[in-house]
């Protein structure tokens, strides 16, 4: 459930590429740095030690001169060839990032949130949308074109495993491209930094085989599940007479509010809050009641229940598988 | 020893030739060019003689006073930073840890880059030049000195202001980057990011100040026979640093007061919703903010540049291949600024070019890292601390360089950018390529300062520690942010794995501390218990600067210098040795001409004057109340006008004194 979350784990095309890149860069890099140190090693460990007293050399020796232009020279001459190499490998390595192929793309349209990530899937067909946050799950070997937008202040869209970042701006609208080639959970996190609350806005991507994608996107699609007990059927009460309604929508029931992640699937995630707390029974029974103990800031205020109507709020929600 | 004659008075109004001591005009005149011990020497000490009580410490425009003043305030603005940074690591040493909270961690680190970058970094380079250039280049004081001492009084008014609102709980809290809409007016809440714009106002304008009259000095006030081609790399360096600071400054001083308006009035500059672009301040901010990086990373060159050739007992190796690859730098650094932007979604073929440019400003790096290696091959080695910490600058510098040209590459950097690989890559430049070098500095010049050298046993402790220390912190980064850890946060969990590094980074942080103190011990044992004077040039060294005692007298020479040669010392002119015929009494110096150093006119240095101090107090008020008031914006205007004004007012006592003082030379 942590999920991957390492630029040198690659899990798609992309991310591949990347570390190829790297794997170059790092060669290269430590070669040059090893060669530089070496000559400087040398020319200490040669060089005769003197005194501040002792008079300073003005009359170079030709000879010694000569040679010592003729390192300088050779030393830029290779440096300027190497930097041109990495220069290719890097260009090289763009044109890779944009050569996903794009057909039969899933879409996704992503709008970061101080300080969560609301997610659309298929916003372009009122047939096949639906909404969720927080977790992804995408279908292995399929391209993913996902759309940025920021409701508030700049965040930044980092899934290391399967790309590199791209920033979701006020007023802007950008894409990125990703592929996940492995089944797998795999962790990003908001990379720009938004504020307060910066820390603990985790984005998880689940790549799983088509079958469970689908089963996974037409469970989604669905409106959330009745209550099968007394318990669950009062928490459902709760949630809709409560300030929950204000902001989380579970469609299906009477809430409908749209300034928070919406809950109609809320227990099939591995994580409340941007990646806060782990969805257990336990920890999701203290979110609710207070979140500001595990996000201080985060917009969702304390609620003041008794605790049987508090477990009654979680087993509702631990339902909606 | 020959010298110039008197030279001719050509008749071209001078500059404010400003007396007040009526003793002097009316005494028979007193030329000067005679050494030490001499009439003449005697009377440009009096000449030169700081007026007595608090107005006149307040008053004090002498480059020397002043670029202490700079180099120690900031050194203390940095150890507040440098705790800030210790906090910084402590907290992130263990995974979810609640030393800290969100708030204040957010404050911290934006007070940490703030401080660093603009009231330590670059002051501290500021400060060093305006000590070291007057006296490598053979003059009395700057072009300029009261815009300097009324930039040290902006500098230090700006640093406590922002002090004093991080202490009551007010100090920036949106990064040294201050991006917009966050820092903007409706998600920047209280007064913090005004705090942070009026500060960056201060010590630009601080900046620009300080350049202004650095640029002016060394173009115009070298010693005769000091051509362009004659003068130190330290002084090149100084000079493209501060023309570098002339172009980039007022871009980042726009941005600020943009955001301001934005705040403040309600303009919409950075708003899209009406019309406004978050990404206009990115381009204002780094178009300014990767030449900064070169503010601080250009003087640390010209430190390498002056320490190297002493402790190798040669003249440097590729002088000229040196100057050309600074000027290149400072000409390619600002073309790199939309590195920083990689992640937006400016156009793709448009990045292409900024990777290139990145990459190509390795390369006059490159030639003068081996320039340098060559220097110390043909050379024959002193080894003493300034050039421990040269070994150790080029060590931490090439890490910290190399993992730039990975930054600068557009793909690898969309994975990197904004992790601690970056944070890991920015503290090995700047600490690699700045903060060694300035050790190097300290130490080297330290005897010239204050007459007395620093403990070289303490002295090599300090290094290793900091050596060790540096990597032990830094190098850890690299590996959490290719795992995955983002810059900026405050705590993170344990299923993340980040613990293990971060701690290691916490323990490289203690060593440093450790290094620090034992630096603070060897300060003090020097300057306060140690009874052993330095001689005028300790180290063997060439560059004019050592041919005067340590310290300096107020005048620094008594008779100017004649240069023939790059290192004067080491090859002291054959025929002529040095100007004479200056006035004693009036501060009177020389002026040359901008390429070949010939002389040009007599020039009078201006006067001590409590007018600077009193104008940055006064923009002082205005800044702060602008703060608080939109009125305060306009009608907090008249103090500072009043103090230039005042400031500025024509004196015909001293108006007529200076045509005296221009008809009888």
């Amino acid at each position: 459930m942590n999920g991957i979350h390492d630029a040198l784990a690659p899990a798609g095309p992309q991310a591949l590429a990347l570390f190829h890149l790297w794997n170059a860069m790092l060669v290269v890099c430590t070669v040059v740095f090893a060669l530089t140190m070496a000559a400087l090693a040398i020319a200490l460990w040669r060089a005769p030690r003197a005194t501040e007293r002792a008079s300073a050399d003005l009359d170079a020796q030709p000879r010694k001169e000569a040679a010592l232009r003729r390192s300088v020279v050779w030393g830029i001459a290779g440096s300027s060839v190497l930097l041109l190499v990495l220069l290719f490998a890097s260009f090289y390595a763009d044109r890779a990032l944009s050569a996903l192929p794009l057909a039969d793309a899933v879409h996704i349209d992503l709008v970061g949130h101080r300080f969560w990530w609301e997610a659309h899937y298929e916003p372009h067909d009122p047939e096949q949308t639906f909404a969720t946050a927080n977790e992804l799950h995408v279908p292995v070997g399929r391209p993913v074109l996902i759309r940025l937008r920021a409701d508030d202040v700049i965040h930044s869209f980092w899934v290391p495993s399967l790309s590199g970042k791209k920033d979701l701006i006020p007023g802007r609208e950008s894409t990125i491209a990703v592929r996940a080639d492995r089944v797998g959970t795999y962790r990003g996190q908001c990379a720009e930094f938004c504020g307060y609350q910066h820390a603990q806005m985790a984005l998880v991507v689940v790549a799983e085989t088509p079958e469970r994608y689908e089963r996974w996107r037409s469970l989604q699609r669905e409106p959330a599940h009745a209550p099968s007990d007394a318990q669950q059927a009062r928490g459902r009460e709760l949630v809709e007479q409560t300030s929950c309604a204000m902001c989380h929508a579970i469609v299906g029931t009477r809430a409908g509010g749209r300034r928070a992640p919406d809950l109609t699937h809320v227990a099939g995630r591995g994580w409340l809050g941007a990646g806060a707390v782990a969805n257990t029974p336990k920890l999701r029974a203290e979110w609710i009641a207070n979140a500001q103990k595990f996000k201080p800031g985060v917009d969702m205020p304390p609620i003041d229940v008794a605790a049987d109507d508090l477990a009654a709020i979680s087993a509702y929600l631990g339902s909606l598988e | 020893m020959e010298s110039v004659g008197a030279l001719p008075s050509r008749p071209r109004p001078r500059k404010r030739a400003r007396t007040r001591s009526a003793a002097a005009a009316h005494r028979p005149m007193v030329r000067d060019g005679d050494g030490p011990g001499s009439r003449a020497a005697e009377e440009l000490e009096r000449t030169w003689q700081e007026k007595p009580g608090l107005v006149g410490w307040l008053s004090i425009n002498n480059h020397k006073t002043l670029g202490l003043r700079f180099v120690v305030t900031a050194f203390f603005f940095a150890g507040l930073a440098g705790v800030m940074g210790g906090l910084m690591r402590h907290q992130l040493a263990t995974a979810n840890s609640h030393l800290l909270g969100p708030d204040f961690y957010n404050q911290l680190f934006s007070m940490h880059g703030t401080t660093m970058m603009f009231l330590f970094a670059v002051p501290v380079m500021q400060g060093f030049a305006l000590y070291i250039v007057p006296l490598m280049i053979g003059t009395r004081n700057t072009a300029f000195p009261r815009m300097s001492a009324c930039a040290y009084w902006l500098y230090l008014f700006g640093g406590l202001l922002l002090f004093g609102a991080f202490a009551t709980n007010t100090g920036p809290d949106a990064g040294w980057f201050e991006y917009v809409p966050l820092a903007g007016p409706q998600y920047g809440i209280g007064k913090r990011a005004d705090f942070w714009n009026m500060l960056v106002t201060y010590s630009e304008a601080m900046g620009l100040m300080v350049a202004v009259d650095i640029t002016t000095t060394i173009l115009k006030l070298r010693a005769p026979g000091m051509s362009l081609r004659q003068m130190p790399l330290f002084v090149w360096a100084s000079l493209v640093t501060s023309v570098m600071i002339i172009f980039a400054m007022p871009l980042v001083m726009l941005g600020a007061n943009l955001v301001q308006f934005d705040r403040m009035l309600g303009t919409h500059f950075f708003n899209p919703a009406e019309g406004g672009d978050a990404l206009l301040w990115q381009h204002l901010f780094w178009f300014f903010g990767h030449p900064e990086v070169y503010f601080i990373f250009i003087p640390a060159l010209g430190f390498v540049s002056a320490i190297i050739p002493t402790f190798a007992r040669r003249p440097m190796f590729g002088h000229d291949a040196i100057v050309l690859s600074l000027v290149t730098t400072g000409f390619l650094s600002f073309g790199l600024w939309v590195h920083h932007m990689f992640a937006t979604n400016l156009p793709e073929l448009g990045k292409s070019f900024f990777t290139a440019m990145s990459f190509m400003i390795a390369i006059p790096t490159a030639l003068q890292i081996f320039c340098w290696i060559a220097t110390i091959a043909g050379g024959r080695l002193v080894m003493r601390t300034p050039f421990l910490f040269v070994l150790g600058f080029f060590f931490v510098l090439m890490i910290g360089g190399l993992t730039g040209i990975m930054l600068g590459s557009v793909p690898l950097d969309l994975q990197v950018h904004d992790t601690y690989f970056v944070v890991a890559h920015l503290h090995y430049v700047l600490i690699g390529g700045a903060v060694f070098p300035l050790f190097a500095a300290l130490y080297y010049w330290f005897p010239k300062v204050t007459g007395k050298q620093l403990g070289e046993t303490l002295g090599k402790w300090h290094f290793w520690l900091f050596f060790i220390g540096v990597n032990l912190t830094f190098f850890p980064l690299h590996i959490l942010g290719l795992e995955g850890m983002p810059r900026r946060i405050y705590t993170y969990g344990a299923e993340t794995g980040w613990e293990p590094l971060s701690m290691v980074s916490a323990v490289g942080q203690v060593i440093n501390d450790v290094s620090t103190l034992i630096f603070a011990i060897n300060l003090i044992r020097t300057v306060f218990f140690k009874k052993e004077r330095a001689s005028a040039d300790p180290w063997g060294a060439g560059t004019l600067e050592w041919s005067v005692a340590s310290p300096p007298p107020r005048c620094n020479f008594f008779a100017l210098p004649v240069v023939s040669s790059r290192e004067p010392l080491w090859a002291p002119p054959a025929e002529v040795t040095h100007v004479q015929g200056l006035s004693a009494q009036i501060r009177e110096g020389l002026t040359t001409t901008v390429i070949d150093a010939l002389p040009d006119t007599r020039y009078a240095y201006p006067e001590p004057e409590i007018w600077p101090f009193v104008a940055a107090l006064s923009v002082t008020i205005w800044l702060v109340w602008s703060v608080w008031s939109v009125p305060g914006f306009v009608w907090g205007l008249i103090p500072p006008a009043l103090a230039f004004l005042l400031w500025y007012w024509p004196n015909k006592k001293e108006a007529k004194e200076e045509l005296r003082w221009e008809r009888e030379p």
